[in-house]
């Protein structure tokens, strides 16, 4: 295991920093070894990634906090526009240096930025230190104006002082590059953590009733059930922690012993299992779970979210809807088969253009017109139905309840055409409501 | 700025008028029609405080109905952020990862209702729980941006609203620079709490008091299907990384199911929240309240016909689930009954009707002589009688007021004796007279309801229920009865009693009779399915016939006989008695017009019958000849009709021109007039184009220019849609709708915007 070494930080420092990123040492080794020392110029621009919690953030954090390094940290997904972004940037700035109250300063563009940046560098005494702007989730700075990724690439040159951009992000950098072509960043890969790490990791934080050896215990169950399904670290601490209860019962009751592992085990996994399939899934909520926890109530009394797919609908929209899934998945001329008394038997195999030929439930829906929709829905429909103004609200209600959604623009007021989104299983149970065969109609199922 | 209306377009909002006139308004407008001899004023007044007293109900309805969600809401909010401040130092709160609490308010279909359930739950959570609340729609916020600026905006300015104005000039300072990010949020939260901490005068107290030290902020999306999932996302990930900072409380409204949340959101995002499902009562269990209380009461004196409540029930089962819209209806209901009979100031209360009865008009007591139910009355009387009631206004005004308390004492009794019937009926196997007792009361007021074969299949059913059923049945009924205010019941309370002990008491003896008849009774119980009930029945039969009766087969038969006698007495339909037209509604063909109205039907009408929405006499046309006085575009429309498939362009003309010029005869100048008649021509068409393919849905022939160069020669396709084969049968002005506005429609119809849409070939 490398030790981390640097001349410019006391070891102290650095051995308090290697115990607080476990398992990331040699990415905090490079990266410190590319920072330098303080007043030594970095490179420009950094870019690092890495799947969903690798520590990316966390890393980065502790480092320049432990190092007391300067530094700006945003994310962008939180300042969304660049106007927003930039002014962030520079009010952070000023709050690092406890001289002056900070103010809000209008920036509008990068020019502004660039100036507004020199100004408050130069306005603090840590003009020999290199400055660290971490931007977070840096993948939202492409839907900003074309100009902000390079120009952060670039920052240093622009300024002309001693700043490093850092860009985190879980996408790779080829996605980020421009057409145009910019400075080429330093990328640097956080890899995913293995099951080791992530047992070490999550080991480390053991409540301070119970051993580290017992909590490790725990951890490498819990880690055996759910390893399968979940490698992000933040929301497996939140199921170690949710569960640690219940795995803890027969210790408390004093049933079993803390080394008596095979017993903790088999007390544990159905539960486990359990909240893989409820919790886990966000089926129930977290705080749901610790009350049946705590009343010792079986998960299976409360429905998930999934539970509740029934939809009540009126009578006419689910004819509507009906008549919509039927326009969306059958072929437009096998309507006459359908609605019409006399109609000509149709082959499936002769004289079929190729793409019939799939099934259009592969597909997907197609977008149909409204005239077809109410043509179908005349048919299908037993009594007489009034073209009323109730009719046509229905379909613009489903519309605003994404059953059906609407193709092309909004603005065209004739002929307007629709998809039918819902699925062949909502449609069957709707349409066993009303009596109505539906796989009898569908093109597909003949 | 939104409008109600079912199409899309340019709409125009003149200012609201500030002042309110319309009470004024109303009872003038109420005598417009007749003279005043018809105690107009007075029907005005009765309407508009039986019409106060019947929402006030509603609202109360709507309110109990909402309680227990609300409660629940309410102490889930209470609950979402004070565990985490009271143990914030315990090991768990700091290893979990905080989710933002989040509740997910199911609240039906029925999106027009949601609005008024929002209101109050708003006033709810401002009354108890915190004062920051921000309704968020998402027609408002396309964007991350937009949500952020409605949503500061909505808080702000409800800080204003709490603490008055001491603290204005400060909102007013950063409304105007406020950037909209979550930092300021969390400033002015942080500036807010603080304040009312350390401040706290004596108004604070009272508010500070209600709601806790630091109270959360809720951020209701009212439909959250609608959200784009970009922008929740956004708005779940910024949120969470201040929820330490900033206590959040989501509440996502959702009409169709939960699934919804799991369709938007990726589990990185929905693993960000703490979601607890709340579900709201159904739309259909609502109605059923508000029907309740609202017409089966003998408590209101307006009632509504069998037809037009079939029709409001219809369109609310049909059509919207809208609870808000039923009782629109019923309100209208009730304005164009007092409007349109003038005899229905005597529909309130028995005490008021019989004091107003003694001042009636002449022309009033003519109009009840003109009752059909009242001629019908008159003609069962002995002759003398008959002279009298026809002659002397006196006499008849005595009579009136019989017949008046006689139909109060109908209502007061047909309420608790439905209800009982109602008890029968419900728990019979396949409900033959309907689950829901607004079924039974439809079944009531159309006919005699013994006279139905549904009611001889429940009695037959009822006949065969078992003994502890029977006895819960018979519990409730004279719970009902003794409830009820009918003074006659006292007598049928006795007897249903009467069976009651009976049964109890047949308890001890039936150890010695349990016999074969009694064992078969119970293997009918396991069986639900009629066809099975029937064999057994007519197998019960034959062995009846050969065998005594078991005493509690003949207990049976006794007590549905019983309540069939109360139900010949007591549910008569109102339409047989004397007078119902006082107070019940029935003209459902006025409501459909109002209600359900048909835009294509009423779009064919104007165009084929102008007069039918402009009333002027030169337009009455009798049968198929096209009048040149009718508007330009109702004479093309009908030339167009006359023609097949194609429309030759010139020969439209020169039909068109015939006709316009037709009655001015050969000496009017025609060659000017031709060449006005070109634009005219050419102008209409276009029109007639737009109307056909306005009228969306309509097979109505679409047209396709076929251009030759040659203006003269032009041809118009007039093609069949190919939905013909499904067209329904235009029904002529049974449907027309928006009545009230005649000239709109015409207006509407001629004055459309020009959005020329001609496909070149």
């Amino acid at each position: 295991m490398p030790n981390l070494e640097h001349p410019a930080y006391p070891a102290a420092t650095l051995l308090q920093l290697e115990s607080l990123v476990p398992c990331r040492e040699s990415q905090v080794s490079m990266l410190l070894s590319i920072f330098g020392e303080r007043q030594q110029f970095s490179f420009p621009s950094i870019f690092i990634y890495g799947h969903t919690s690798s520590g990316k953030t966390y890393v980065m954090k502790t480092l320049l906090n432990t190092l007391k390094l300067p530094h700006v940290f945003v994310n962008c997904v939180e300042y969304f526009t660049s106007r927003l972004l930039l002014e962030e940037i520079l009010m952070q700035l000023q709050s690092c240096s406890e001289t002056q109250q900070t103010s809000h300063v209008p920036c509008d563009n990068f020019s502004d930025f660039v100036r507004l940046f020199k100004q408050a560098v130069a306005s603090r005494e840590l003009q020999d230190q290199t400055v660290y702007i971490v931007l977070d989730r840096a993948e939202q700075l492409r839907e900003m104006e074309a100009n902000i990724l390079p120009a952060f690439l670039r920052l240093q040159e622009l300024t002309d002082r001693n700043v490093t951009v850092i860009l985190l992000t879980e996408i790779v950098w080829e996605l980020f590059r421009p057409i145009t072509g910019c400075f080429e960043p330093l990328t640097l890969y956080f890899p995913d953590y293995s099951i080791a790490h992530l047992q070490k990791i999550l080991s480390q934080n053991h409540p301070p009733e119970y051993s580290a050896d017992f909590y490790a215990a725990y951890i490498n169950i819990l880690l055996g059930v759910f390893y399968m399904v979940c490698r992000d670290l933040k929301e497996l601490q939140h199921l170690a922690v949710l569960n640690f209860s219940k795995y803890c019962e027969p210790v408390v009751r004093g049933e079993a012993n803390e080394r008596d592992t095979h017993k903790l085990w088999k007390n544990i996994e159905p539960h486990l299992k359990k909240a893989m399939q409820t919790v886990y899934l966000r089926e129930i909520s977290s705080s749901q779970w610790e009350r049946l926890q705590h009343d010792n109530g079986e998960p299976g009394q409360l429905k998930g979210i999934s539970a509740h797919t029934h939809v009540e609908l009126p009578y006419y929209s689910k004819f509507l809807l009906i008549a919509a899934y039927l326009a969306s998945y059958n072929p437009a001329r096998t309507d006459k088969r359908f609605f019409l008394k006399h109609h000509g038997k149709i082959r499936k195999t002769n004289s079929m253009k190729k793409h019939e030929k799939t099934s259009s439930h592969l597909i997907g829906p197609k977008p149909f017109p409204l005239d077809r929709l109410l043509a179908i829905l005349y048919s299908i429909v037993d009594n007489r139905v009034a073209p009323t103004a109730n009719i046509f609200s229905q379909i613009t209600s489903l519309v605003t309840l994404q059953l059906l959604s609407m193709v092309g623009h909004n603005d065209q007021l004739d002929g307007p055409r629709y998809k039918c989104t819902v699925s062949l299983d909502f449609i069957r149970a709707v349409a066993r409501t009303v009596n109505f065969d539906i796989i009898k109609y569908l093109y597909d199922f003949l | 700025m939104s409008t109600c209306s079912v199409s899309k377009g340019c709409f125009v909002f003149k200012p609201s008028p500030k002042k309110r006139r319309v009470s004024q308004k109303t009872d003038h407008d109420f005598r417009g029609r007749t003279d005043d001899s018809e105690d107009v004023k007075l029907r005005f007044a009765t309407c508009q405080s039986l019409w106060n007293q019947m929402k006030l109900e509603t609202e109360q309805v709507q309110e109990d109905l909402n309680k227990q969600l609300f409660d629940n809401l309410v102490s889930f909010l209470r609950r979402s952020h004070s565990e985490s401040q009271e143990k914030a130092t315990e090991w768990t709160c700091q290893m979990k990862t905080r989710e933002i609490p989040t509740a997910a308010l199911v609240l039906g279909v029925n999106v027009t209702d949601h609005d008024l359930t929002f209101r109050s739950l708003s006033e709810v959570l401002q009354n108890s729980v915190t004062p920051y609340i921000a309704l968020l729609e998402a027609k408002d916020c396309p964007g991350i941006k937009n949500l952020m600026q409605k949503l500061i905006g909505q808080l702000m300015n409800c800080y204003v609203d709490v603490d008055s104005f001491e603290d204005e000039d400060y909102v007013q300072v950063s409304q105007n620079r406020i950037r909209c990010s979550m930092t300021s949020l969390i400033n002015w939260y942080g500036s807010v709490t603080k304040k009312t901490d350390s401040e706290t005068p004596s108004k604070k107290r009272t508010s500070s008091s209600r709601h806790w030290q630091s109270p959360p902020v809720v951020v209701v999306f009212k439909d959250m299907e609608s959200f784009t999932t970009r922008v929740l996302q956004d708005f779940i990930v910024i949120s969470s990384q201040h929820i330490h900072e900033l206590p959040l409380v989501l509440i996502f409204g959702i009409a169709t199911s939960p699934m919804i949340i799991h369709n938007l959101l990726p589990h990185s995002v929905s693993s960000l929240l703490c979601i607890e499902l709340f579900q709201s009562l159904s739309c259909k269990e609502h109605l059923s309240t508000i029907i309740d209380k609202l017409l089966l009461t003998a408590h209101f004196p307006f009632k509504l016909g069998e037809k037009v409540l079939q029709v409001l029930i219809n369109i609310f089962l049909y059509h919207d689930f809208s609870v808000q819209n039923f009782i629109k209806g019923f309100q209208l209901c009730i304005v164009e009954h007092f409007y349109s009979q003038p005899l229905s100031v005597l529909c309130c209360q028995l005490v008021d009707a019989k004091k107003r009865v003694n001042s009636l008009s002449h022309s009033q007591c003519e109009n009840i002589r003109r009752l059909p139910s009242f001629r019908r009355y008159v003609e069962s009387q002995v002759s003398e009688k008959q002279i009298a009631l026809l002659t002397a206004d006196g006499f008849l005004k005595e009579v009136i007021q019989k017949l008046l308390e006689d139909l109060h004492v109908y209502h007061a009794n047909y309420m608790p004796v439905l209800r009982c019937l109602h008890i029968f009926t419900s728990s019979l196997p396949k409900y033959p007279l309907g689950k829901q007792i607004r079924e039974l009361h439809c079944a009531c007021l159309e006919n005699r309801v013994w006279e139905t074969e549904e009611y001889e299949s429940s009695l037959q059913l009822a006949r065969m229920l078992n003994k502890s059923d029977l006895v819960t049945m018979l519990q409730q009924c004279v719970e009902i009865l003794m409830s009820s205010s009918g003074k006659e019941f006292d007598k049928t309370v006795e007897k249903l009693k009467e069976f009651l002990t009976q049964f109890q008491k047949l308890e001890g003896e039936a150890f010695q009779e349990r016999d074969v008849s009694v064992s078969s009774q119970k293997e009918l119980q396991k069986k639900t399915d009629l066809y099975h009930l029937q064999k057994s029945l007519l197998e019960l039969k034959e062995s009846r016939r050969s065998k005594k009766l078991t005493k509690f087969e003949v207990l049976r038969f006794e007590l549905v006989d019983y309540i069939d006698s109360l139900v010949r007495n007591y549910l008569v339909p109102a339409d047989h008695k004397t007078l119902h037209e006082i107070m019940y509604f029935n003209t459902a063909s006025v409501l459909r017009e109002h209600l359900n109205a048909a835009p294509r039907i009423a779009l064919h009408t104007a165009l084929n019958n102008p007069y039918c929405y402009l009333e002027n006499q030169a337009l009455k046309s009798d049968g198929g000849s096209i009048s040149n006085k009718a508007p330009d575009i109702c004479i093309v429309y009908k030339l167009h009709l006359e023609c097949g498939r194609l429309i030759n362009l010139s020969d439209w003309l020169e039909a068109f021109s015939t006709v316009v010029t037709g009655a001015e005869g050969p000496n009017a100048d025609a060659a000017s007039s031709d060449q006005v008649d070109d634009v005219i021509h050419l102008r209409n068409v276009m029109k007639t184009q737009e109307q056909e393919l306005r009228s969306q849905g309509s097979s109505c022939k679409s047209f396709f220019y076929q251009d030759t160069g040659v203006t003269n020669s032009t041809v118009l396709h007039c093609r069949g849609g190919w939905t013909s084969w499904s067209e329904p049968q235009l029904s002529g002005k049974s449907l027309t709708s928006i009545n009230s506005e005649p000239a709109s429609v015409m207006a509407n119809t001629t004055a459309m915007k020009k959005h020329p849409v001609l496909f070149l070939l």
